[in-house]
């Protein structure tokens, strides 16, 4: 009997937008109240509603901006590759054609597309954010329900505002506990992913509940969400509360006055009933986690950071054994040694899922003073330009300098590697992004995805540690961690 | 998208089966921002090849891809189909087609239709008797004549309608336009804005 049952946080929301219900197996056609755009998955899009003859519907609900492609250095002069220089300007001329807000290289606005919508206060509790990329889960950290498309849909939302989708499955992950100085909302969602696996979350809308979530800041659940599609899930999302509205108020698109209320009100119902149902669910335990990196090729191939590299041989799932084994052969590494005897040449602190001001807070904490290892190219790419500007004034880019490191402007950068910020080959890298696939951050790179305390600590260590390995007063880095 | 019924015009025959997306269009031409313009890089690969069946004059213009089976495997790149409709083809026929590749068809306005594998040769023997001859590919009763030979295709209901009323997915949902519209009036004041900008 399902008549006293309860809606989850996700049927909410979903519900909320139906335009039509779809009928006999079709889809629903969902609203879409927030589109972000870009120039790498956006001009063709563009291009099939010039064929058409079609508008885009609503302007007002779309915003560009420019991430993938752009240098972080030299800001000011053109862009030398030839593609992405095709890209950054089919992006203007047709956000000037179409009537699309966009913030370009050298705006105050410009960065990561999924840095610049929170920033803003466009994202918020409650509303649906497509965008024409896998991480566009990052802004369910506010209670919204916000999936990647592909070009042929960033095509459909620009022409009717609409999507037609079939409804997702909830998945409920609950992380109880409190977590150790030093361990942060990165090392939860590694740990998540390596439990679930890169398939788990397939098909899934997650929701991340219980006492170490609530615990965290927006920058932390942005972190945790924004890697929900690295476990293959859709959509990932928090239910919103106090740290939510506060981090929103006062921001430009924040709604305010009346509005202010009356959406606050709205908001607080966003929690999934009581007697609500999940179709899976998964537990953590926050208060035994440690800081958690990756050995592998794919995010859920991690351990924590004080155990070994495993061995495949122990592994009992055939297809698993010989992906072990294929990971290993590319990252160069020999099953058993203890992780923290990896030593890298470069270290990136950036990315969507660890470039807001917090995260380079919580880095600058660790660094601070101390001075990088030798052999070692540290590289600190804030999420947007506004992150950069926000840094400077509390001294973060002296303190970044100080300690050897590169301070750069705001974009994708060495995440994906499409602009000159690459690895080369057989470098070995821990990066504080999402993917470490293979060639991700450059043709051979090998990468080992962190928390921006793991990324500093290594960064001062030249080999793979945690903050706890650090000679260095607790309070820093107690409070670095609370920061994130 | 416009509607599809009765596609006449030259059936060239490719006498290939797995011919997977990336022979269609290989992932160097995948870097540009149209989408359009990509009849160049239709079987580039197989292009350079003097001899290949599209430089040839007797199919020049050919609007009928005649294929082996398994046609469109592979990668699920739209560029694919993109690719065919720019050089001219409007129908393809195999005996089987991959399934992304079949589905993309359907959004484009390209008519993938499905034979028995011995109708296909069926009509590769009609087309090597007389290169170049025209081929009537018919979507109202779901059958293909070349001279005096008529042989039925399938193909699925939804996709047939969507092919015949000329709807994208776009103008599929724009047939909902009104409750869109609808929707608009309902919504809330403190929804986000991009514009004006604050
Ligand atoms: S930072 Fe990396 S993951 Fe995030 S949007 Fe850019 S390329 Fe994608």
């Amino acid at each position: 009997m399902t008549e006293s049952r309860g809606l989850t946080l996700a049927e909410k929301v979903w519900n909320d937008h139906l335009v039509v219900k779809g009928e006999d197996g079709a889809p629903d056609l969902l609203y879409i109240d927030l589109h972000l755009v870009h120039e790498v998955t956006s001009p063709q899009a563009f291009d099939g509603l010039r064929l058409a003859g079609r508008p885009v519907r609503r302007p007002d609900l779309t915003i560009a901006t420019e991430d993938h492609n752009t240098p972080t250095l030299a800001i000011n002069r053109p862009i030398a590759d030839l593609t992405s220089r095709t890209q950054i300007d089919t992006l203007r001329n047709n956000a000037r054609e179409f009537g699309v807000r966009l913030h370009s290289l050298g705006d105050v606005e410009q960065g990561i597309v999924h840095v610049v919508g929170p920033q803003l206060g466009l994202t918020m509790p409650g509303i649906t954010v497509v965008c024409g990329d896998s991480h566009t889960s990052t802004h369910g950290a506010f209670g919204a329900m916000a999936f990647g498309i592909g070009t042929s849909e960033v095509e459909h939302v620009l022409a009717t505002q609409t999507l037609p989708l079939k409804p997702f499955k909830t998945m409920a992950i609950t992380v109880e506990g409190t977590l150790r100085p030093g361990v942060t909302a990165k090392d939860i969602i590694l740990a998540v992913i390596a439990k679930i696996g890169t398939g788990g979350g397939q098909g899934y809308v997650l929701e991340y509940r219980g006492s170490a979530i609530r615990n965290l800041s927006m920058e932390g659940r942005m972190t945790i969400c924004n890697m929900s599609i690295e476990a293959g899930a859709r959509a990932g999302m928090v239910a919103p509360d106090q740290t939510t509205f506060d981090y929103l108020k006062g921001r430009p698109h924040a709604p305010a006055g009346e509005d202010w209320v009356e959406a606050v009100e709205y908001w607080k119902t966003l929690q999934t009933d009581e007697t609500a149902v999940f179709d899976a669910e998964v537990f953590l335990d926050a208060d035994t986690l440690e800081p958690f990196v990756t050995w592998g090729t794919n995010p859920g191939q991690g351990v924590s950071l004080s155990e070994n590299v495993p061995d495949p041989s122990t592994i009992i799932d055939p297809n698993e054994r010989s992906n072990a084994e294929r990971a290993l052969e590319y990252m160069a590494l020999t099953a058993n040694t203890p992780m923290k005897q990896i030593a890298v040449d470069a270290v990136f602190m950036g990315s969507c899922t660890n470039s807001r001001i917090e995260d380079l807070r919580a880095f600058a904490s660790v660094i601070k003073g101390q001075k990088k290892a030798d052999n070692v190219r540290v590289m600190v790419v804030p999420g947007s330009a506004r992150v950069r500007i926000e840094a400077e004034a509390e001294g973060i880019d002296k303190i970044v300098e100080d300690f050897g490191a590169e301070w750069r402007f705001a974009g994708c950068s060495m995440c994906l590697g499409m602009n000159p910020d690459q690895l080369a080959p057989g470098e070995r890298c821990a990066s504080t992004s999402n993917r470490n696939f293979e060639g991700r951050q450059g043709k051979g790179g090998r990468t080992h995805l962190v928390s921006p305390l793991v990324a500093a600590a290594t960064a001062i260590r030249g080999t793979l540690s945690s903050p706890w390995d650090l000679e260095q007063s607790p309070e820093l880095v107690t409070s670095a961690a609370k920061a994130v | 998208m416009e509607a599809v019924s009765v596609i006449t015009g030259v059936a060239a025959p490719l006498k290939r089966s797995n011919v997977d997306t990336d022979q269609i269009i290989p992932a160097v031409f995948l870097k540009r921002v149209t989408k359009t313009g990509f009849e160049d890089a239709l079987f580039h690969g197989w292009r350079q090849d003097p001899e290949f069946v599209l430089n040839q004059p007797a199919f020049a213009g050919a609007k009928v891809l005649v294929a082996g089976p398994d046609f469109g495997t592979g990668s699920s790149r739209e560029h694919a189909v993109w690719a065919l409709r720019d050089f001219g083809f409007a129908a393809v026929l195999s005996s089987r087609f991959g399934d992304i590749f079949r589905g993309n068809s359907g959004k484009q306005g390209l008519l993938a239709a499905q034979l028995a594998e011995s109708d296909i040769e069926k009509i590769w023997a009609a087309v090597d008797e007389q290169p170049g001859r025209e081929i009537t590919v018919d979507l109202l009763s779901k059958t293909v004549s070349v001279g005096s030979l008529t042989v039925p295709f399938s193909i699925d209901d939804y996709t047939r309608w969507r092919l015949l009323e000329g709807l994208d997915d776009i103008g599929l949902t724009l047939r909902s336009e009104a409750e869109i519209t609808d929707f608009e009036s309902r919504r809330q004041g403190w929804r986000p804005k991009t514009l004006p900008v604050k």
